[in-house]
């Protein structure tokens, strides 16, 4: 094998295959990053859960493949200087040269490296930059907690043309439709990826204009598998097995009260109040016609208040939620104006922005459940 | 606490008022407390002897009313032993939570005359009085004044002892039962004390008597006059300077009002070890459904949940989990236990001993509660709330999970248990 590429491209590809490395390697060669030099250079990389593999431009002299510490090459090629970089194996070894460095790194044998998982069937594709920014805003209210690995994951479901994520950790559920192009119009189908695995990826494909998305069907190829495509990479990630929570029936259909604030000034005195709240204890929020007054903490403890302008429409009402979530949530609305609707002080609000024109069906919602306050 | 009763002397003939100047520090202490309780709703039983305690093979008593104490029968001793001493006697199996709330209503009693107080154990607590004497009047006569009003209120009796120091007057109130008062004067300390066995002295257990005994050291007042270095010498320097400043009255440990329970648990040691993992998850629920109503009588909520397992082998293993927020509710920690236990891979092992405890406690109704989003607004635990009210009227057992419902299952099993109050009676 020997090939010359550029170093910018070599240390993207490598730095953006690294990400899929495991962190503690089941078996030995999955530590390994795989190279494939034919026409283009192939980076692959496999935890079993989760595979990457980028294909890239390269300058081939002789084909062939090796296995090398995928680590050990990350932090290798972060640290070339600006140069072209010549790969070549020598026996065993491959040897990296970039201007006057030059390196020699064991290899692992390649025949031992497992098939990366085949794409499944694609179905559709949608702009990265959209497709990115909706798994942020819904990946923020998965679980973190793996004793329940169902939270862990963001719903994917494809009816036609739209695509609704939603993910939630119990206590607040983020929900967002979006537009795609499916292959068929009839296209139809749920999976459950893993939030995290989703977040990333979607982030790291935003290099293409378009995310193409690989669905698999029961019993046909890629099974129980999600792709993702774009700009020269690819990812697959296994998905999460288990019933989502039925997610529809917990946003409200009507409401009691609807009030406004600025998203920005908002998110400020929600983190200036929350200074005071300890772990756990909730920043109470009172609406009254023109202002929202913020408080947080007891007469046992530190306390805070402060009050900002606010449109409330219905009666004044007080309500309480976990600051942390609260402000998930306002930085996840993408929106100057945020809007809550409630019902009652006990019941699930709908945090949004303000829509474009009233009555439009907003694009994201992130629903939070109010915290019970004693007595 | 069970060689400490052997010391029980009857009161002090009556006589004039003893000179209380410059003793602040009341020790009061529920007479037989947990039978005491018992025999409010079983008034039938009075002057009959009454032993609470574990009803199994591996029991142990609770309690004995003194009835039951003049056959030898002292709490900490088996169960079956206790039988044996006692035929006669009719054993109950304790409810906690009963004991919890009589003795939540008697702190209360204390904490009205001064916020000094300090319990030691659900039916024993150390007052500091000395400034409540404007207001109420003499050490002596506030100590009858609670006596008048736990008889009054709870309608149970105890022994309240008057003293300069923490330590004399727990020793006072131990020889002033039942349903006495006794007054240690400041300076009569040393014709109180010195007469005394070297048992009376805490810290002195049964290894340090034997140690005391064979130095020649019989009494208080042999220990007093022994010289200090000597003392340091054979029992090391901490005890050894402990021991010869209480022998002579001094212990200088101010009254703590202390913070509430750490943690709320509950154990069970097997009749028979058992090792089917579907019977101990039902030990587990058992348990904690006695934790979660514990919790909810005393209104407190824990966020750390353990489970303590004990193979036939005698090794134990104390598995923890911190949840994100504090619970009160038997369900929440029954799913946690039953985690932890599945964690801890000891399926099929037998266990000899589960037990099941709630740490980091806060007060319940002061902690904001995060619900989930699809948490009905009458979900567990208001089922449990409503089980609470009435197992409070009916009794421990009138209401519970079906799993604990089996007519073939042998409620005699349980050492330290008791759900059933009826059972034992």
């Amino acid at each position: 094998m020997k090939f010359r590429i550029d170093r910018d491209a070599l240390a993207d590809a490598v730095a953006w295959t690294a990400r899929s490395l495991p962190q503690r390697p089941p078996v030995p060669v999955l530590a390994g990053m795989h190279i494939e030099a034919g026409d283009r250079l192939k980076l692959s990389a496999f935890d079993y859960e989760v595979s990457a593999q980028v294909t890239t431009d390269i300058d081939v002299e002789e084909e062939g493949t090796a296995l090398v510490s995928g680590r050990l090459l990350a932090e290798i090629c972060r640290s070339l200087p600006p140069q072209p970089v010549e790969v070549t194996t020598d026996g065993a070894k491959v040897m990296l040269r970039c201007g006057s460095a030059k390196f020699t790194l064991l290899t692992m044998p390649v025949e031992d490296y497992p098939s990366l998982p085949d794409m499944p069937p694609a179905a559709g594709a949608v702009g990265s930059d959209e497709f990115a920014a909706a798994v942020a805003q819904v990946a923020i209210a998965a679980g973190r907690d793996d004793t329940i690995p169902m939270l862990t994951g963001v719903r994917v479901e494809i009816e036609g043309e739209t695509v609704t994520l939603a993910s939630t950790d119990r206590y607040r559920l983020a929900v967002r439709e979006l537009h795609w192009k499916p292959e068929r119009p009839d296209f139809s189908a749920v999976a459950l990826v893993p939030a995290r695995t989703l977040a990333d990826t979607a982030k790291s494909l935003t290099t293409g204009a378009e995310v193409s998305i690989a669905l698999g069907g029961a019993g046909g190829t890629g099974e129980g598998m999600i792709g993702f495509s774009g700009g020269g990479r690819r990812t697959t990630s296994r998905l999460l097995d288990g019933d989502f929570v039925k997610y529809r029936s917990l946003l409200p259909s009507e409401y009691a009260g609807l009030a406004e604030v600025q998203t920005g000034p908002f998110i400020e005195a929600v983190k200036r109040v929350s200074l005071v709240a300890e772990r756990n204890t909730p920043v109470r929020l009172s609406f009254s016609q023109g202002e929202v007054v913020l408080e947080a903490g007891t007469g046992d403890e530190a306390q805070a208040v402060e009050a900002l302008e606010a449109t409330l429409e219905g009666e004044d009402i007080n309500i309480a939620f976990n600051h942390t979530f609260l402000l998930d949530g306002l930085a996840a609305i993408g929106s100057d104006v945020a809007r809550l609707s409630f019902t009652t002080p006990t019941k699930p609000a709908v945090l949004t922005g303000k829509p474009p024109e009233e009555g439009a069906n907003p694009s994201y919602r992130y629903l939070i459940m109010p915290v019970r306050l004693s007595g | 606490m069970s060689r400490k009763q052997q010391l029980h002397r009857p009161g002090p003939p009556p006589g004039p008022p003893a000179d209380d100047t410059g003793c602040g520090i009341l020790h009061v202490d529920m007479d037989a407390f947990f039978v005491s309780v018992e025999l409010l709703e079983r008034p039938d039983l009075r002057g009959r002897p009454v032993i609470v305690g574990g009803t199994g093979g591996r029991g142990v008593v609770a309690a004995a009313s003194y009835e039951a104490r003049a056959f030898g029968v002292h709490s900490a001793m088996p169960m079956s032993r206790a039988r044996r001493l006692c035929p006669r006697a009719v054993v109950l199996p304790p409810r906690h939570g009963v004991y919890a709330r009589v003795s939540a209503a008697v702190m209360e009693i204390f904490r009205s005359i001064t916020p000094l107080v300090e319990p030691l154990a659900l039916d024993e607590a150390f007052l500091d009085v000395s400034g409540a004497r404007r207001l109420l009047g003499r050490p002596a006569r506030i100590g009858g004044l609670i006596r008048e009003q736990v008889a009054e209120q709870q309608g149970i009796t105890c022994s309240v002892g008057v003293a300069s120091t923490k330590f004399l007057a727990k020793l006072a109130s131990t020889r002033c039962k039942p349903d006495g008062l006794l007054v240690v004067p400041a300076d009569r300390t040393v014709d109180f004390l010195h007469p005394l066995p070297v048992a009376a002295l805490w810290g002195v257990g049964e290894r340090t008597e034997e140690q005391l005994r064979r130095l020649g050291l019989k009494t208080v007042g042999d220990l007093a006059r022994f010289p200090p270095d000597a003392l340091r010498r054979e029992l090391g320097n901490a005890l050894g300077d402990h021991l010869h400043e209480l022998a002579w009255g001094r212990d200088p440990r101010p009254v703590t009002p202390s913070a509430p329970d750490k943690s709320i648990g509950a154990e069970e040691t097997f009749e028979r070890d058992i090792g089917d993992p579907e019977r101990i998850r039902r030990e587990l629920l058992r348990l904690s459904e006695r934790v979660g109503a514990r919790l909810r009588a005393a209104g407190q909520a824990g966020r750390t949940i353990s489970v303590k397992l004990r193979t036939a082998e005698f090794r134990t293993f104390t598995r923890a989990r911190t949840l994100r927020e504090p619970t009160d509710l038997s369900r929440v920690i029954y799913i946690t236990a039953c985690e932890l236990y599945a964690a801890a891979g000891l399926h099929g092992v037998r266990l000899r001993l589960v037990g099941v405890r709630v740490e980091n406690l806060v007060p319940a109704g002061r902690t904001p509660r995060q619900p989930a989003l699809d948490e009905p607004e009458n979900g567990w635990r208001e089922a449990e709330r409503a089980m609470d009210q009435v197992t409070r009227r009916f009794g421990r057992g009138a209401v519970r999970p079906a799993a604990l419902v089996d007519p073939r299952h042998d409620h005699g099993d349980r050492g330290d248990g008791g759900d059933d109050r009826d059972r034992g009676a």
